[in-house]
């Protein structure tokens, strides 16, 4: 399962998983904007299904985690790609309301951690699954106006530490990764007038993202930097 | 005795029966308390079901329970009158007949065609939805709620119904048994040498209303059991190690999967009843609910135990305020459990129960 699935990233790790063979839910806001990348995948004869669910909302995630199961059976991985940046132009603390924080914290911290309760059980029974957390280097550095995203992402990460410790003997893995910047559109939302030609395509991050999720030896409990380790992932 | 009228969420609360027929004797304990009871080598097997959204309304005269999943948009289902959760079932409305063909809207986009109506009962349709796939599940889920109880103080909510570990959306009412296993319990039982298994069961609708097709219950019920986890439930039989079952559903799916004499893997349907007369291949122990006598699923205890014990543990429980239905206190039946336990704990005290039968 991946959330985000409709463009940049979570896009491109739903068409690289499923050139690989992984029979996919993908998971967005809007099933519309899901819909040609499910054609895309299928065409190219992989298995994928579009659900619509706000991971920010409670009542959502019961539904999907049921749906996706129905669909594709236990889910194996769980890629928490879906962010929400906060309102754009990306501002101060001083001049973030309270509720936009809430809002963000709902999408990228307690919907991850509601999404992976609800899945990570059956993971553990089976002793098999992987948590893949999509962080950020704003969660490790303390830029100017990223106040809200950046704390979310903190968050995630050390969320993502403890699972790997709670589930570990389980079978269960969980990790999170920085991709790096990339040429997004949340990226040109948040910073609009960077040179796209500095930043990485999605689509080559995904590629080295999948690397990872298949190796064998997983970096459980582990803050990912995916351009700290060397090209050949 | 009384319903829980409400989910738990605290599990030391949670009270559990322990009933040890080879000792002839009960005892209470809380759920905390389990995993004592298990042994290095045994096997617990859980249902892994999740509990579908399975009732769905047209309108304020019909309600539709799905049943059973036929096949890909096909199921069975159940139709109720007028009337909400708070009606008990068998009080509900008379259901308009429906006919092959009809035309079902519930809303948020799902419908659904009779495509057959059951001989056994007017009120056993065959339908089948006009979606599939992703906006299927996605209509269902918006559409229908989880099956609702007139004991419970409010609705129950779709996380309300869900086991810990519940995986595909096979059950159409919560596997209940396996409500207080919570993962502190369940990492205590692994890390004392006990296998955990799992199989999926779809844990049919408990009461109809129609006291017919109430007599009829189970129908055959849909049931998966991997070749990974038979044979971890082969090789601790093997081994010397129990089975324990956590509900009924798991006790039906195991011994209708060994009739032939070793347990089989695969999916399969069963409408296999058990009772006083029948002989356990695989189940050593069952998990289950507070059950009243003259139910059907008291009925199976008895294939555990006497039927003089069991009503006499029951007795007691309802003398020390235990509560029942999905949300309510469990039982362990267990031979050798209080005997072990007393020999664990006490010495060469003799033995000495907290509560005897």
């Amino acid at each position: 399962m991946i959330t985000g699935a409709s463009r940049g990233l979570g896009e491109a790790l739903a068409v690289e998983l499923g050139r690989q063979g992984a029979r996919l839910v993908l998971v967005s806001r809007r099933r519309a904007a899901l819909e040609p990348v499910v054609r895309r995948i299928r065409t190219a004869g992989g298995e994928a299904h579009a659900l619509e669910a706000d991971l920010g909302v409670k009542d959502d995630i019961y539904p999907l985690a049921g749906a996706a199961a129905a669909l594709v059976g236990p889910i194996d991985l769980l890629i928490h790609n879906a962010s929400d940046l906060g309102p754009t132009p990306l501002r101060l603390l001083l001049d973030t309301e309270c509720e936009d924080l809430e809002r963000v914290l709902a999408v990228n911290l307690v919907g991850p951690f509601r999404l992976s309760r609800a899945i990570a059980g059956s993971m553990a029974l089976r002793e098999r699954g992987t948590i893949v957390h999509v962080s950020s280097d704003a969660s490790v550095n303390a830029y100017a106006h990223w106040g809200a995203y950046s704390v979310s992402k903190a968050a995630l990460d050390h969320l993502s530490r403890i699972w790997a410790t709670e589930l570990a003997e389980r079978g269960v893995c969980s990790f999170s990764i920085d991709p790096g910047e990339m040429d997004t559109a949340m990226h040109r939302a948040a910073i609009p007038g960077a040179d796209p030609s500095t930043l990485a395509p999605p689509e080559q991050v995904a590629t080295r993202i999948a690397a990872l999720i298949r190796s064998s030896v997983l970096p459980n409990g582990r803050r990912v930097d995916l351009n700290s380790i060397g090209a050949g992932i | 005795m009384n319903p829980a009228t409400a989910p738990r969420s605290r599990s030391e609360q949670e009270r559990l029966l322990v009933i040890d027929p080879g000792a002839d004797a009960f005892a209470d304990f809380a759920i905390p308390d389990l995993p004592e009871f298990l042994e290095p080598g045994d096997a617990l097997v859980l249902n892994d079901a999740a509990t579908l959204p399975a009732s769905l309304r047209v309108g304020e005269d019909l309600e539709l329970r799905l049943m059973s999943r036929l096949d890909e948009g096909s199921w069975l289902a159940l139709s109720l009158g007028r009337g909400d959760y708070r009606v008990p079932t068998e009080e509900r409305g008379v259901p308009p007949a429906l006919a092959v063909g009809a035309e079902l809207a519930f809303g948020h986009g799902l419908n659904a065609r009779v495509r057959a109506v059951d001989p056994l009962s007017p009120r056993l349709l065959y339908i089948e939805f006009a979606q599939t796939d992703g906006e299927l599940w996605q209509a269902l889920y918006r559409a229908a709620r989880p099956i609702q109880y007139a004991y419970l103080r409010a609705p129950l909510a779709l996380w309300d119904v869900q086991n810990a570990y519940a995986a595909r959306p096979w059950a159409v009412e919560l596997p209940s048994a396996g409500k207080p296993l919570r993962f502190e319990s369940l990492f205590r039982i692994a890390a004392r040498g006990v296998r955990l298994a799992h199989l999926t069961h779809e844990a049919g609708l408990s009461s109809t209303g129609d006291a017919v097709l109430d007599a009829r219950l189970p129908l055959a019920e849909r049931y998966e059991i991997s070749a990974e986890a038979a044979a971890r439930v082969s090789v601790a039989k093997a081994q010397g190690g129990r089975v324990i079952a956590v509900g009924t559903s798991v006790t039906r799916a195991l011994e209708a999967a060994s009739m032939s004499g070793t347990l089989r893997a695969g999916v399969r349907r069963t409408d296999l009843r058990l009772g006083r007369s029948s002989v356990l291949r695989v189940c050593d122990g069952l998990l289950t609910g507070i059950h009243e006598p003259e139910t059907s699923h008291f009925a199976l205890l008895e294939a555990f135990a006497s039927r003089t014990l069991l009503e006499r543990a029951f007795r007691h429980a309802e003398r020390a305020g235990y509560v029942q239905h999905e949300f309510g206190d469990s039982c362990l039946i267990l031979r050798g459990s209080l005997a072990a336990r007393a020999a664990a704990t006490s010495g060469t005290r003799p033995l000495e129960w907290r509560q005897t039968g």
